[in-house]
Protein backbone atom coordinates (compact mmCIF):
# COMPACT_ATOMS: atom_id res chain seq x y z
CA UNK A 1 0.00 0.00 0.00
CA UNK A 2 2.93 2.56 0.50
CA UNK A 3 3.67 2.05 -3.03
CA UNK A 4 0.34 3.11 -4.00
CA UNK A 5 0.95 6.18 -1.99
CA UNK A 6 3.89 6.56 -4.19
CA UNK A 7 1.97 6.59 -7.20
CA UNK A 8 -0.93 8.93 -6.34
CA UNK A 9 1.69 11.47 -5.05
CA UNK A 10 3.17 11.13 -8.62
CA UNK A 11 0.46 11.66 -10.85
CA UNK A 12 -0.61 14.13 -8.26
CA UNK A 13 2.41 15.95 -9.56
CA UNK A 14 2.14 15.27 -12.80
CA UNK A 15 -0.94 17.37 -13.07
CA UNK A 16 1.61 19.85 -13.95
CA UNK A 17 0.19 22.26 -11.86
CA UNK A 18 2.31 21.96 -8.16
CA UNK A 19 5.57 21.69 -9.12
CA UNK A 20 7.80 21.06 -5.72
CA UNK A 21 11.04 23.13 -5.80
CA UNK A 22 10.61 26.48 -7.08
CA UNK A 23 7.26 27.53 -5.35
CA UNK A 24 6.66 31.06 -5.20
CA UNK A 25 3.99 31.54 -2.83
CA UNK A 26 2.12 34.37 -4.47
CA UNK A 27 -1.75 35.25 -4.29
CA UNK A 28 -1.77 33.52 -7.55
CA UNK A 29 -0.08 29.82 -6.39
CA UNK A 30 -2.57 30.43 -3.29
CA UNK A 31 -5.98 30.56 -5.47
CA UNK A 32 -4.53 27.34 -7.60
CA UNK A 33 -3.32 25.67 -5.16
CA UNK A 34 -6.69 26.05 -3.78
CA UNK A 35 -8.58 24.93 -6.78
CA UNK A 36 -6.62 21.79 -6.52
CA UNK A 37 -7.30 21.43 -3.42
CA UNK A 38 -10.95 21.98 -3.83
CA UNK A 39 -10.79 18.93 -6.64
CA UNK A 40 -8.43 16.49 -4.18
CA UNK A 41 -10.65 17.29 -1.87
CA UNK A 42 -14.02 16.45 -3.66
CA UNK A 43 -12.50 12.89 -4.40
CA UNK A 44 -12.00 12.04 -0.72
CA UNK A 45 -15.73 13.85 0.20
CA UNK A 46 -17.31 11.75 -2.39
CA UNK A 47 -15.93 8.65 -0.95
CA UNK A 48 -15.71 9.84 2.74
CA UNK A 49 -19.89 9.87 2.17
CA UNK A 50 -19.72 6.32 1.36
CA UNK A 51 -17.93 5.59 4.50
CA UNK A 52 -19.97 7.27 6.72
CA UNK A 53 -23.63 6.73 5.34
CA UNK A 54 -22.69 2.91 5.83
CA UNK A 55 -21.29 3.62 9.15
CA UNK A 56 -24.17 5.98 10.19
CA UNK A 57 -26.55 2.97 9.45
CA UNK A 58 -24.89 0.10 10.44
CA UNK A 59 -22.36 1.17 13.11
CA UNK A 60 -19.79 -0.76 10.39
CA UNK A 61 -16.32 0.42 9.04
CA UNK A 62 -17.57 -0.84 5.39
CA UNK A 63 -13.66 -1.53 4.58
CA UNK A 64 -14.32 -2.74 1.31
CA UNK A 65 -15.50 1.08 0.12
CA UNK A 66 -12.30 1.82 -1.43
CA UNK A 67 -12.26 -0.87 -3.77
CA UNK A 68 -15.87 -0.10 -4.58
CA UNK A 69 -14.58 3.37 -6.19
CA UNK A 70 -11.81 1.03 -8.07
CA UNK A 71 -14.46 -1.18 -9.15
CA UNK A 72 -16.56 1.51 -9.80
CA UNK A 73 -13.53 3.23 -12.27
CA UNK A 74 -13.01 -0.23 -13.83
CA UNK A 75 -16.95 -0.59 -14.66
CA UNK A 76 -16.54 3.24 -16.14
CA UNK A 77 -13.72 1.86 -17.69
CA UNK A 78 -15.56 -0.82 -19.87
CA UNK A 79 -18.68 0.74 -20.15
CA UNK A 80 -17.01 3.87 -21.97
CA UNK A 81 -14.66 1.72 -23.80
CA UNK A 82 -17.53 -0.05 -25.21
CA UNK A 83 -19.46 3.03 -26.27
CA UNK A 84 -16.43 4.24 -28.20
CA UNK A 85 -17.01 0.74 -29.97
CA UNK A 86 -13.63 -0.97 -28.55
CA UNK A 87 -15.44 -4.73 -28.52
CA UNK A 88 -16.47 -5.13 -31.59
CA UNK A 89 -19.72 -3.55 -31.17
CA UNK A 90 -20.36 -0.45 -33.06
CA UNK A 91 -23.43 1.84 -31.89
CA UNK A 92 -25.38 2.70 -34.83
CA UNK A 93 -24.74 5.98 -34.59
CA UNK A 94 -21.99 8.43 -33.16
CA UNK A 95 -21.94 9.75 -29.79
CA UNK A 96 -20.18 12.81 -28.68
CA UNK A 97 -17.55 11.96 -25.61
CA UNK A 98 -19.87 14.05 -23.01
CA UNK A 99 -22.61 11.92 -24.03
CA UNK A 100 -21.01 9.09 -23.61
CA UNK A 101 -19.49 10.02 -20.54
CA UNK A 102 -23.03 10.75 -18.98
CA UNK A 103 -24.19 7.65 -19.93
CA UNK A 104 -21.12 6.06 -18.62
CA UNK A 105 -21.52 7.77 -15.22
CA UNK A 106 -25.12 6.79 -15.38
CA UNK A 107 -24.86 3.09 -15.89
CA UNK A 108 -21.58 2.89 -13.65
CA UNK A 109 -23.35 4.15 -10.52
CA UNK A 110 -26.17 1.49 -11.20
CA UNK A 111 -24.23 -1.42 -11.84
CA UNK A 112 -21.47 -0.40 -8.86
CA UNK A 113 -24.43 -0.03 -6.51
CA UNK A 114 -25.34 -3.91 -7.57
CA UNK A 115 -21.88 -4.74 -6.21
CA UNK A 116 -22.38 -2.92 -3.10
CA UNK A 117 -25.87 -4.50 -2.57
CA UNK A 118 -24.45 -7.57 -3.78
CA UNK A 119 -21.60 -7.30 -1.05
CA UNK A 120 -23.91 -6.24 2.05
CA UNK A 121 -26.68 -9.43 0.58
CA UNK A 122 -23.57 -12.52 0.65
CA UNK A 123 -21.62 -11.15 3.60
CA UNK A 124 -22.76 -8.90 6.36
CA UNK A 125 -26.54 -9.63 6.01
CA UNK A 126 -25.75 -13.17 6.86
CA UNK A 127 -23.28 -12.09 10.00
CA UNK A 128 -26.16 -9.50 10.90
CA UNK A 129 -29.00 -12.18 11.07
CA UNK A 130 -26.84 -14.20 13.03
CA UNK A 131 -26.07 -11.46 15.77
CA UNK A 132 -21.91 -11.58 14.89
CA UNK A 133 -20.09 -9.09 16.71
CA UNK A 134 -18.74 -5.82 15.21
CA UNK A 135 -15.22 -7.23 15.27
CA UNK A 136 -16.76 -9.90 12.43
CA UNK A 137 -17.92 -8.09 10.29
CA UNK A 138 -15.27 -5.54 9.86
CA UNK A 139 -12.93 -8.40 9.10
CA UNK A 140 -15.37 -9.75 6.80
CA UNK A 141 -15.56 -5.84 5.20
CA UNK A 142 -11.74 -5.80 5.05
CA UNK A 143 -11.56 -9.23 3.19
CA UNK A 144 -14.28 -8.32 0.64
CA UNK A 145 -12.14 -5.30 -0.08
CA UNK A 146 -8.92 -7.82 -0.66
CA UNK A 147 -11.22 -10.33 -2.60
CA UNK A 148 -12.25 -7.48 -5.06
CA UNK A 149 -8.43 -6.02 -5.60
CA UNK A 150 -7.28 -9.47 -5.66
CA UNK A 151 -10.02 -10.85 -8.11
CA UNK A 152 -9.88 -8.02 -10.36
CA UNK A 153 -6.06 -8.69 -10.73
CA UNK A 154 -6.46 -12.51 -11.41
CA UNK A 155 -9.03 -11.64 -13.81
CA UNK A 156 -7.74 -8.62 -16.22
CA UNK A 157 -3.81 -8.39 -14.79
CA UNK A 158 -1.36 -6.30 -13.17
CA UNK A 159 -1.40 -4.23 -16.41
CA UNK A 160 -2.55 -0.41 -15.80
CA UNK A 161 -5.80 0.31 -17.99
CA UNK A 162 -6.29 3.67 -19.11
CA UNK A 163 -9.39 5.49 -19.03
CA UNK A 164 -10.18 7.18 -22.68
CA UNK A 165 -10.89 11.04 -22.67
CA UNK A 166 -14.63 11.08 -22.89
CA UNK A 167 -14.65 15.17 -22.36
CA UNK A 168 -12.92 17.34 -24.02
CA UNK A 169 -10.39 19.29 -22.07
CA UNK A 170 -10.69 22.78 -21.98
CA UNK A 171 -8.06 25.28 -19.95
CA UNK A 172 -9.19 28.32 -18.46
CA UNK A 173 -6.60 31.35 -17.38
CA UNK A 174 -8.34 33.69 -15.15
CA UNK A 175 -6.02 36.45 -13.32
CA UNK A 176 -2.75 33.74 -13.82
CA UNK A 177 -4.96 30.70 -11.89
CA UNK A 178 -5.13 27.56 -14.52
CA UNK A 179 -7.88 25.35 -14.73
CA UNK A 180 -9.87 22.88 -16.73
CA UNK A 181 -13.19 21.94 -17.61
CA UNK A 182 -12.90 18.85 -15.59
CA UNK A 183 -11.69 20.12 -12.59
CA UNK A 184 -14.93 22.31 -12.36
CA UNK A 185 -17.31 19.14 -12.99
CA UNK A 186 -15.48 17.65 -10.32
CA UNK A 187 -15.78 20.34 -7.63
CA UNK A 188 -19.63 21.27 -8.49
CA UNK A 189 -20.51 17.19 -8.84
CA UNK A 190 -19.41 16.75 -5.10
CA UNK A 191 -21.11 20.12 -4.09
CA UNK A 192 -24.63 18.66 -5.72
CA UNK A 193 -24.13 15.54 -4.08
CA UNK A 194 -23.54 16.95 -0.86
CA UNK A 195 -26.74 19.11 -1.48
CA UNK A 196 -29.10 16.02 -2.34
CA UNK A 197 -27.71 14.04 0.18
CA UNK A 198 -28.27 16.12 2.77
CA UNK A 199 -32.31 16.50 1.23
CA UNK A 200 -32.19 12.89 1.69
CA UNK A 201 -31.69 12.41 5.12
CA UNK A 202 -33.26 15.29 6.10
CA UNK A 203 -36.33 15.84 4.38
CA UNK A 204 -37.57 11.99 3.49
CA UNK A 205 -38.91 9.50 5.88
CA UNK A 206 -36.16 6.97 4.69
CA UNK A 207 -34.06 9.79 5.22
CA UNK A 208 -35.26 9.94 8.67
CA UNK A 209 -34.82 6.14 9.01
CA UNK A 210 -31.56 6.04 8.36
CA UNK A 211 -30.67 8.23 11.31
CA UNK A 212 -33.38 6.76 13.62
CA UNK A 213 -31.36 3.02 12.81
CA UNK A 214 -28.02 4.51 14.20
CA UNK A 215 -29.70 5.93 17.41
CA UNK A 216 -31.87 2.63 18.02
CA UNK A 217 -32.43 -0.09 15.55
CA UNK A 218 -35.08 -1.70 17.22
CA UNK A 219 -37.30 0.70 17.59
CA UNK A 220 -37.30 1.45 14.57
CA UNK A 221 -38.69 -1.68 13.77
CA UNK A 222 -41.24 -0.70 16.02
CA UNK A 223 -42.43 1.97 14.00
CA UNK A 224 -43.16 -0.36 11.27
CA UNK A 225 -39.77 0.28 8.83
CA UNK A 226 -38.32 -2.64 6.92
CA UNK A 227 -34.48 -2.58 8.18
CA UNK A 228 -33.32 -4.42 5.30
CA UNK A 229 -34.69 -2.15 2.84
CA UNK A 230 -33.00 0.76 4.54
CA UNK A 231 -29.69 -0.55 5.05
CA UNK A 232 -29.97 -2.01 1.01
CA UNK A 233 -31.00 1.95 0.21
CA UNK A 234 -27.81 2.71 2.09
CA UNK A 235 -25.61 0.45 0.41
CA UNK A 236 -26.77 1.58 -2.82
CA UNK A 237 -26.47 5.50 -2.24
CA UNK A 238 -22.74 5.09 -0.62
CA UNK A 239 -21.58 2.45 -3.84
CA UNK A 240 -23.06 4.36 -6.55
CA UNK A 241 -21.15 7.82 -5.14
CA UNK A 242 -17.92 5.80 -5.25
CA UNK A 243 -18.66 4.49 -8.43
CA UNK A 244 -19.31 8.16 -9.44
CA UNK A 245 -16.05 9.41 -7.55
CA UNK A 246 -14.01 6.60 -9.48
CA UNK A 247 -15.02 8.08 -12.63
CA UNK A 248 -14.27 11.28 -12.33
CA UNK A 249 -11.08 10.65 -10.54
CA UNK A 250 -10.34 8.53 -13.39
CA UNK A 251 -11.49 11.69 -15.73
CA UNK A 252 -9.09 13.64 -14.01
CA UNK A 253 -5.85 10.85 -13.45
CA UNK A 254 -6.78 8.35 -16.34
CA UNK A 255 -4.65 5.24 -15.02
CA UNK A 256 -6.65 2.38 -13.73
CA UNK A 257 -4.56 -0.28 -11.36
CA UNK A 258 -6.22 -2.69 -8.78
CA UNK A 259 -4.93 -1.12 -6.07
CA UNK A 260 -6.29 2.25 -7.02
CA UNK A 261 -8.70 2.35 -4.04
CA UNK A 262 -6.77 0.93 -1.00
CA UNK A 263 -4.88 4.08 -0.40
CA UNK A 264 -7.47 6.11 -1.39
CA UNK A 265 -9.95 4.59 0.54
CA UNK A 266 -8.03 4.53 3.44
CA UNK A 267 -7.36 8.03 3.51
CA UNK A 268 -11.04 8.73 3.06
CA UNK A 269 -12.07 7.12 5.49
CA UNK A 270 -10.04 8.89 7.65
CA UNK A 271 -11.84 12.18 6.37
CA UNK A 272 -14.73 10.92 7.51
CA UNK A 273 -13.22 9.96 10.94
CA UNK A 274 -12.20 13.06 11.33
CA UNK A 275 -15.28 15.15 10.12
CA UNK A 276 -16.89 13.24 12.47
CA UNK A 277 -17.73 9.38 11.24
CA UNK A 278 -21.81 8.99 10.88
CA UNK A 279 -22.27 12.52 9.95
CA UNK A 280 -22.94 13.85 5.84
CA UNK A 281 -21.40 17.13 7.06
CA UNK A 282 -18.39 15.63 8.41
CA UNK A 283 -17.25 13.53 5.85
CA UNK A 284 -18.14 16.09 3.27
CA UNK A 285 -15.61 18.59 5.10
CA UNK A 286 -13.79 15.90 6.45
CA UNK A 287 -12.71 15.59 2.67
CA UNK A 288 -12.16 18.98 2.26
CA UNK A 289 -10.07 19.35 4.83
CA UNK A 290 -7.49 16.41 4.11
CA UNK A 291 -7.29 17.73 0.09
CA UNK A 292 -6.86 21.04 1.42
CA UNK A 293 -3.92 19.90 3.90
CA UNK A 294 -2.07 17.60 1.48
CA UNK A 295 -2.33 20.23 -1.17
CA UNK A 296 -0.61 22.71 0.71
CA UNK A 297 2.01 21.04 2.42
CA UNK A 298 3.24 20.12 -0.93
CA UNK A 299 3.25 23.18 -2.19
CA UNK A 300 5.01 24.43 0.93
CA UNK A 301 7.39 21.13 1.88
CA UNK A 302 9.28 18.13 -0.23
CA UNK A 303 6.47 16.60 -1.32
CA UNK A 304 7.75 13.43 0.30
CA UNK A 305 6.73 14.89 3.41
CA UNK A 306 3.20 15.72 2.38
CA UNK A 307 1.28 12.36 4.53
CA UNK A 308 3.53 13.08 7.25
CA UNK A 309 2.59 16.37 7.82
CA UNK A 310 -1.11 15.53 6.85
CA UNK A 311 -1.15 13.05 9.13
CA UNK A 312 0.23 14.80 12.10
CA UNK A 313 -2.32 17.76 11.76
CA UNK A 314 -5.17 14.96 11.51
CA UNK A 315 -3.65 13.35 14.62
CA UNK A 316 -4.18 16.75 16.45
CA UNK A 317 -7.77 17.41 15.19
CA UNK A 318 -8.49 14.35 16.53
CA UNK A 319 -6.97 14.23 20.04
CA UNK A 320 -8.04 18.27 20.24
CA UNK A 321 -12.12 16.37 19.13
CA UNK A 322 -11.69 12.51 19.83
CA UNK A 323 -15.49 12.49 17.96
CA UNK A 324 -14.73 14.49 14.94
CA UNK A 325 -15.85 17.57 13.97
CA UNK A 326 -19.13 17.19 13.57
CA UNK A 327 -19.52 13.88 16.22
CA UNK A 328 -21.66 14.02 19.05
CA UNK A 329 -20.38 11.23 21.72
CA UNK A 330 -22.80 9.27 22.43
CA UNK A 331 -23.97 6.86 25.31
CA UNK A 332 -23.86 3.37 23.88
CA UNK A 333 -27.24 2.12 23.91
CA UNK A 334 -27.71 -1.30 25.79
CA UNK B 1 -58.77 -10.25 19.42
CA UNK B 2 -55.41 -10.95 20.35
CA UNK B 3 -55.39 -14.40 21.51
CA UNK B 4 -52.14 -16.32 23.25
CA UNK B 5 -52.19 -19.93 24.24
CA UNK B 6 -50.19 -21.93 26.22
CA UNK B 7 -46.89 -20.17 24.96
CA UNK B 8 -43.93 -21.28 26.10
CA UNK B 9 -40.98 -19.07 25.11
CA UNK B 10 -36.91 -19.41 26.16
CA UNK B 11 -33.73 -16.94 26.18
CA UNK B 12 -31.09 -19.13 24.99
CA UNK B 13 -31.84 -22.06 26.85
CA UNK B 14 -33.59 -20.24 29.94
CA UNK B 15 -37.69 -20.41 29.39
CA UNK B 16 -39.16 -17.71 30.63
CA UNK B 17 -42.72 -17.81 29.80
CA UNK B 18 -44.13 -21.61 30.96
CA UNK B 19 -47.16 -21.64 28.97
CA UNK B 20 -49.12 -18.66 29.48
CA UNK B 21 -52.42 -17.85 27.83
CA UNK B 22 -54.38 -14.85 27.62
CA UNK B 23 -56.49 -12.68 25.40
CA UNK B 24 -57.65 -9.25 24.86
CA UNK B 25 -60.99 -8.41 22.84
CA UNK B 26 -61.29 -6.01 20.56
CA UNK B 27 -61.94 -2.43 22.14
CA UNK B 28 -60.67 -3.51 25.83
CA UNK B 29 -58.34 -2.34 28.19
CA UNK B 30 -56.44 -4.89 30.12
CA UNK B 31 -53.45 -4.91 32.50
CA UNK B 32 -50.86 -7.00 33.08
CA UNK B 33 -49.95 -7.10 35.98
CA UNK B 34 -46.61 -8.56 38.10
CA UNK B 35 -43.35 -7.90 40.02
CA UNK B 36 -39.98 -7.61 38.37
CA UNK B 37 -39.00 -10.53 36.33
CA UNK B 38 -42.02 -12.23 35.83
CA UNK B 39 -42.11 -12.09 32.39
CA UNK B 40 -44.77 -9.00 31.55
CA UNK B 41 -42.12 -7.60 29.01
CA UNK B 42 -41.41 -11.30 27.61
CA UNK B 43 -44.99 -11.46 26.95
CA UNK B 44 -44.75 -8.20 25.23
CA UNK B 45 -41.81 -8.81 23.35
CA UNK B 46 -42.67 -12.13 22.17
CA UNK B 47 -46.42 -10.35 20.67
CA UNK B 48 -44.36 -7.96 18.67
CA UNK B 49 -42.29 -10.92 17.22
CA UNK B 50 -38.60 -8.85 18.40
CA UNK B 51 -35.22 -10.82 17.48
CA UNK B 52 -32.75 -12.18 19.78
CA UNK B 53 -31.22 -10.70 21.99
CA UNK B 54 -34.00 -8.22 22.73
CA UNK B 55 -36.72 -11.08 22.38
CA UNK B 56 -36.98 -14.87 23.34
CA UNK B 57 -37.60 -17.62 20.65
CA UNK B 58 -41.32 -19.47 20.85
CA UNK B 59 -41.06 -23.20 21.96
CA UNK B 60 -44.62 -23.70 21.57
CA UNK B 61 -47.99 -22.04 22.22
CA UNK B 62 -49.75 -19.89 19.60
CA UNK B 63 -50.62 -15.93 19.38
CA UNK B 64 -52.71 -14.81 16.70
CA UNK B 65 -54.53 -11.69 16.25
CA UNK B 66 -57.74 -11.48 14.14
CA UNK B 67 -57.17 -15.16 13.50
CA UNK B 68 -54.02 -14.70 12.00
CA UNK B 69 -50.96 -16.40 13.32
CA UNK B 70 -48.20 -14.36 14.40
CA UNK B 71 -45.45 -16.58 15.30
CA UNK B 72 -44.14 -16.28 11.34
CA UNK B 73 -44.64 -12.60 11.18
CA UNK B 74 -41.43 -10.24 10.85
CA UNK B 75 -41.58 -7.29 13.70
CA UNK B 76 -41.92 -4.51 10.97
CA UNK B 77 -45.27 -6.36 9.78
CA UNK B 78 -46.58 -7.11 13.02
CA UNK B 79 -46.59 -3.04 12.88
CA UNK B 80 -47.33 -2.36 9.74
CA UNK B 81 -49.68 -4.74 8.51
CA UNK B 82 -51.48 -5.71 11.79
CA UNK B 83 -51.88 -2.93 13.42
CA UNK B 84 -49.80 -3.60 16.82
CA UNK B 85 -47.80 -0.93 18.42
CA UNK B 86 -45.52 -0.59 20.98
CA UNK B 87 -44.75 1.79 23.55
CA UNK B 88 -41.41 0.22 24.95
CA UNK B 89 -39.87 0.08 28.05
CA UNK B 90 -37.61 3.06 28.35
CA UNK B 91 -39.61 4.78 25.75
CA UNK B 92 -36.86 4.50 23.48
CA UNK B 93 -37.23 7.42 21.35
CA UNK B 94 -35.41 8.60 18.69
CA UNK B 95 -32.98 11.47 20.65
CA UNK B 96 -31.70 12.52 17.22
CA UNK B 97 -34.50 13.51 15.53
CA UNK B 98 -36.80 16.18 16.08
CA UNK B 99 -40.56 15.69 18.13
CA UNK B 100 -41.93 15.90 14.53
CA UNK B 101 -39.60 13.86 12.82
CA UNK B 102 -40.03 10.97 15.40
CA UNK B 103 -44.32 11.34 14.70
CA UNK B 104 -43.72 11.72 11.05
CA UNK B 105 -41.17 8.24 10.69
CA UNK B 106 -44.16 6.46 12.74
CA UNK B 107 -46.08 7.24 9.46
CA UNK B 108 -43.38 5.16 7.42
CA UNK B 109 -45.44 2.35 6.08
CA UNK B 110 -49.09 3.79 6.27
CA UNK B 111 -51.07 4.24 2.97
CA UNK B 112 -54.05 5.99 4.34
CA UNK B 113 -52.86 9.49 3.44
CA UNK B 114 -55.79 11.30 4.15
CA UNK B 115 -55.95 9.52 7.74
CA UNK B 116 -52.18 11.02 8.84
CA UNK B 117 -53.33 14.69 9.36
CA UNK B 118 -55.53 14.16 11.16
CA UNK B 119 -54.21 12.19 13.42
CA UNK B 120 -51.02 14.46 14.20
CA UNK B 121 -54.01 17.21 15.00
CA UNK B 122 -55.39 14.06 17.55
CA UNK B 123 -52.01 13.63 18.96
CA UNK B 124 -50.59 17.18 19.66
CA UNK B 125 -54.54 18.08 21.23
CA UNK B 126 -53.77 14.75 23.29
CA UNK B 127 -50.27 16.15 24.06
CA UNK B 128 -50.32 19.72 22.96
CA UNK B 129 -46.86 19.66 25.35
CA UNK B 130 -45.42 18.18 22.24
CA UNK B 131 -47.08 20.56 20.01
CA UNK B 132 -44.94 23.15 21.77
CA UNK B 133 -41.79 20.42 21.04
CA UNK B 134 -43.08 19.83 17.77
CA UNK B 135 -38.87 20.84 16.19
CA UNK B 136 -36.74 20.10 19.20
CA UNK B 137 -34.72 17.23 19.68
CA UNK B 138 -35.97 13.99 21.42
CA UNK B 139 -33.53 14.11 23.36
CA UNK B 140 -34.19 17.07 25.00
CA UNK B 141 -37.08 16.37 26.69
CA UNK B 142 -38.13 15.40 29.94
CA UNK B 143 -38.82 11.94 30.95
CA UNK B 144 -42.67 12.74 30.94
CA UNK B 145 -42.50 13.72 27.68
CA UNK B 146 -40.68 11.61 25.99
CA UNK B 147 -43.39 9.07 27.12
CA UNK B 148 -45.85 11.02 25.41
CA UNK B 149 -43.99 10.89 22.53
CA UNK B 150 -43.47 7.76 22.63
CA UNK B 151 -47.33 7.20 22.88
CA UNK B 152 -47.82 10.20 20.39
CA UNK B 153 -45.23 7.54 18.19
CA UNK B 154 -47.24 4.40 18.43
CA UNK B 155 -50.40 6.18 17.99
CA UNK B 156 -48.78 7.44 14.45
CA UNK B 157 -48.16 4.07 13.43
CA UNK B 158 -51.52 3.82 13.24
CA UNK B 159 -51.93 1.20 15.05
CA UNK B 160 -55.58 -0.02 16.71
CA UNK B 161 -53.96 -1.96 19.18
CA UNK B 162 -51.26 -0.29 21.55
CA UNK B 163 -49.18 -2.21 24.27
CA UNK B 164 -47.03 -0.61 26.79
CA UNK B 165 -44.49 -1.81 28.59
CA UNK B 166 -44.30 0.21 32.33
CA UNK B 167 -45.54 3.93 31.00
CA UNK B 168 -45.86 4.68 34.61
CA UNK B 169 -42.13 3.90 34.93
CA UNK B 170 -39.75 6.93 36.11
CA UNK B 171 -42.73 9.80 36.26
CA UNK B 172 -44.57 11.47 38.95
CA UNK B 173 -47.86 10.69 40.21
CA UNK B 174 -49.74 13.43 38.65
CA UNK B 175 -48.33 13.07 35.24
CA UNK B 176 -48.92 9.44 35.42
CA UNK B 177 -52.57 10.17 36.33
CA UNK B 178 -52.49 12.56 33.18
CA UNK B 179 -50.84 9.57 30.86
CA UNK B 180 -53.23 6.92 32.21
CA UNK B 181 -56.11 9.49 31.27
CA UNK B 182 -54.92 9.84 28.02
CA UNK B 183 -54.79 6.09 27.53
CA UNK B 184 -58.48 5.94 28.37
CA UNK B 185 -59.36 8.69 26.16
CA UNK B 186 -57.47 6.53 22.99
CA UNK B 187 -59.26 3.58 24.30
CA UNK B 188 -63.06 5.11 24.24
CA UNK B 189 -61.77 6.66 20.44
CA UNK B 190 -61.17 3.15 19.68
CA UNK B 191 -57.84 1.97 20.21
CA UNK B 192 -57.62 -0.92 22.25
CA UNK B 193 -54.70 -0.87 25.35
CA UNK B 194 -52.79 -3.56 26.64
CA UNK B 195 -50.60 -2.41 29.65
CA UNK B 196 -47.52 -4.31 31.38
CA UNK B 197 -47.71 -2.26 34.99
CA UNK B 198 -45.55 -2.83 38.55
CA UNK B 199 -47.85 0.22 39.52
CA UNK B 200 -51.03 -1.98 40.31
CA UNK B 201 -52.59 1.02 41.89
CA UNK B 202 -53.25 3.00 38.86
CA UNK B 203 -53.42 -0.06 36.56
CA UNK B 204 -56.58 -1.37 37.81
CA UNK B 205 -57.76 2.30 37.98
CA UNK B 206 -58.07 2.80 34.44
CA UNK B 207 -58.25 -0.89 33.17
CA UNK B 208 -61.18 -3.36 32.59
CA UNK B 209 -59.58 -6.17 32.96
CA UNK B 210 -56.79 -7.44 34.69
CA UNK B 211 -53.89 -10.79 34.67
CA UNK B 212 -51.29 -11.01 37.43
CA UNK B 213 -48.01 -13.13 36.48
CA UNK B 214 -45.37 -14.43 38.32
CA UNK B 215 -42.32 -16.00 37.28
CA UNK B 216 -43.71 -17.20 33.99
CA UNK B 217 -46.99 -17.93 34.61
CA UNK B 218 -50.18 -16.08 34.83
CA UNK B 219 -51.26 -16.62 38.12
CA UNK B 220 -54.99 -14.69 38.20
CA UNK B 221 -56.81 -12.92 36.40
CA UNK B 222 -60.29 -11.15 36.16
CA UNK B 223 -62.01 -7.76 36.25
CA UNK B 224 -59.81 -4.73 37.46
CA UNK B 225 -62.56 -4.12 40.09
CA UNK B 226 -62.36 -7.90 41.16
CA UNK B 227 -58.56 -7.55 41.62
CA UNK B 228 -58.53 -4.30 43.32
CA UNK B 229 -60.44 -6.39 46.18
CA UNK B 230 -58.39 -9.10 46.29
CA UNK B 231 -56.80 -9.84 49.63
CA UNK B 232 -53.73 -11.44 47.74
CA UNK B 233 -53.59 -8.40 45.26
CA UNK B 234 -53.64 -5.84 47.79
CA UNK B 235 -50.88 -7.57 49.96
CA UNK B 236 -48.76 -8.21 47.25
CA UNK B 237 -49.15 -5.38 45.10
CA UNK B 238 -51.15 -2.73 46.52
CA UNK B 239 -49.47 -1.94 49.89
Amino acid sequence: MPGTAFHYHKLFLNDGLITSGAYKLTLEMFFQNFLNALQWGSFYALIALGYTLVYGVLLLINFAHGDIFMVGAYIGFFIASFFLGSYAFHLPFALSGNVIFVFTVIITMVLTAGVGVTIERVAYRPLRKKGAGRLYVVITALMCGLVLENGNLALLGASRKSFPDLIEKSIYTIGGVTFTNIKILVIVTTILVFLFLEAIVRKTKIGMAMRAISYDRVAVLLMGIPLDIVIVFTFILGSSLAALAGILFVTAYPVLEPYMGAMVGWKAFIAAVVGGIGEIRGAFVGGFILGFIEIYVAAVFPSTLRDLIAFAILLLLLSLKPTGIFGIARAQKI
Amino acid sequence: MLKIENLHVRYGNIEALHGISLYVDDGEFVALLGANGAGKSTTLMSIMRLFPPEAPIVKSGTITYKGNDLIPVQPHLVVAKHGIGLVPEGRRIFGNLTVYENLKIATYARKDFNRISNDYEKVFSLFPKLADRKNQRGDTLSGGEQQMLAMGRAFMCGAKFILLDEPSMGLAPLLMQDLFKVLKELNETGTTIFVVEQNAHIALKYAGRAYVMETGNIVMEGSAAELAHNEEIRKAYLG
